[in-house]
């Protein structure tokens, strides 16, 4: 039974690719929703069957025995297979936590930095602009909401390309899109596969927001035309947050094109593969929980509560 | 249809999009070139009204141009040195030595600038 804790280690290692299909066949929005639930129980189960497999292996240990009032030695397939796996969770578990809270740390630390530079300046409506020769412009969560534009990416477009790049920010900051992207940053660092995963939750943002930017001001050539110009103005790196969504990140020649391409109708068939990184989260889940409900047992069967 | 769309839109958005087309020209726009400039549906009242709102925040400042007014955005290095000026001299009792000694610490460019702003407000 232990070996259904390895199943939630192993599937998310398939969520690169499906997810990527996920975002091929889904509208960008829903497919966001998709992607990122999927990361975040993906990333749930992971961390649960790890935890798992260090109690198993701290168990075994007479000293936690004892702590855990076990009164018969747990029931566990052999020893050179439980220590070793209990080891290597350890390792990643720590390094996992790391990680993640060095990187909430200097997330913490750039959207202050940011969100301060944005209230110090005078705001006109929800802009924010910030004399810089770099070209940038990025959403800024928070109450209220900004959209953040340095003076040199305010030159490089026309007056309605400036209109889209507005329109998109808003998109992102109408919805939401900062919670969806600290997610899938929160489930990058539970499984490495996943991190291929934040990526492509980071791109279904930036076309989510560019399909509501489209639908708004009805004219898709404009949008795609505004993104390439941004991109290939602001080709320069930035300090902003990774959670605040730029204009310019995801593979914007990709995104330029879906906007340029006539709005596809996918047959039904199709889209039913999109649900593939669905099925294979909810089996990583009901592997994971069934491994930690069979732990849970076999731990009240040592204590002497419960009959094998 | 097009007029009607941009008439109705948020205020904040209306700001921003007047803000946004003071930054990009680099130089002082009057009501008629900023509703040019932004090639929409906008009157040019409605232009006028939001530059208007504008001045009063703050956020942008005007010169004489004719028989009206130009606008630009208020620097915001100056700005923020003007404002936290204000702040120290409401503080302060003793409010013509700090004036005084402020003074005297300008260089030349600074006083050329508060010249026209001074020139400029009347």
């Amino acid at each position: 039974m232990t070996a259904l804790l390895l199943l939630p280690l192993i599937l998310p290692f398939l969520a690169p690719t499906l997810g990527r299909r996920t975002l091929d066949r889904l509208v960008p929005a829903t497919a966001l929703w998709v992607l990122t639930a999927s990361a975040l129980a993906l990333a749930g189960a992971c961390v649960a069957a790890l935890g798992a497999l260090v109690l198993t292996g701290l168990l075994k240990l007479p000293a936690f025995a004892a702590l855990g009032e076990l009164v018969h030695p747990l029931r566990t397939p052999s020893d050179y297979f439980v220590l070793p796996a209990a080891m290597a969770a350890t390792g990643v578990l720590t390094l996992s936590v790391w990680t993640l809270v060095r990187s909430a740390f200097r997330q913490t630390r750039a959207f202050r930095t940011a969100r301060t530079q944005a209230d110090r300046r005078p705001a006109a409506g929800d802009l924010c602009v910030i004399e810089s020769p770099d070209p940038d412009a990025y959403a800024l969560p928070g109450r209220p909401h900004r959209i953040v534009v340095t003076t040199a990416m305010l030159r490089s477009l026309g007056p309605a390309e400036r209109e889209a790049l507005f329109a998109h920010e808003r998109a992102h900051n109408r919805a939401g899109h900062h919670y969806f992207l600290a997610a899938a940053e929160l489930a990058a660092h539970c499984h490495p596969a996943l991190r291929a995963t934040r990526a492509t939750i980071r791109f279904a943002a930036e076309r989510a927001a560019d399909e509501a930017a489209a639908e708004l001001t009805g004219d898709r050539r404009l949008i795609a035309t505004a993104i390439a110009r941004a991109a290939l103005a602001g080709a320069s790196p930035s300090t902003r947050p990774d959670f605040a969504p730029a204009a310019t990140t995801g593979p914007v020649p990709q995104r330029v094109a879906a906007l340029l391409a006539p709005a596809r109708t996918r047959p039904r068939t199709t889209r039913r593969t999109a649900f593939l990184l669905v099925a294979c989260t909810v089996l990583s889940v009901a592997a994971g929980a069934a491994g930690v409900v069979h732990f849970h047992h076999e731990v009240e069967v040592a204590q002497g509560e419960e009959a094998p | 249809m097009k007029d009607a769309r941009d008439e109705r839109r948020p205020a904040g958005e209306l700001e921003a999009a007047v803000m946004a087309a003071l930054w990009a020209a680099g130089a002082p726009l009057t009501p008629g070139r900023v509703q040019a400039e932004l090639g929409s549906g906008l009157a040019r009242t409605t232009v006028a009204t939001i530059l208007t709102r504008l001045h009063e925040k703050g956020v942008v400042d005007r010169e004489r141009q004719g028989r009206g007014y130009a606008y630009f955005p208020v620097q915001d290095a100056p700005g923020l040195t003007a404002r936290r000026m204000h702040t120290e001299l409401d503080r302060d009792t003793d409010r013509e030595t700090v004036l005084a000694r402020f003074v005297a610490q300008l260089s030349p460019g600074d006083e050329q600038h508060l010249r026209r702003l001074l020139e400029g407000d009347d």
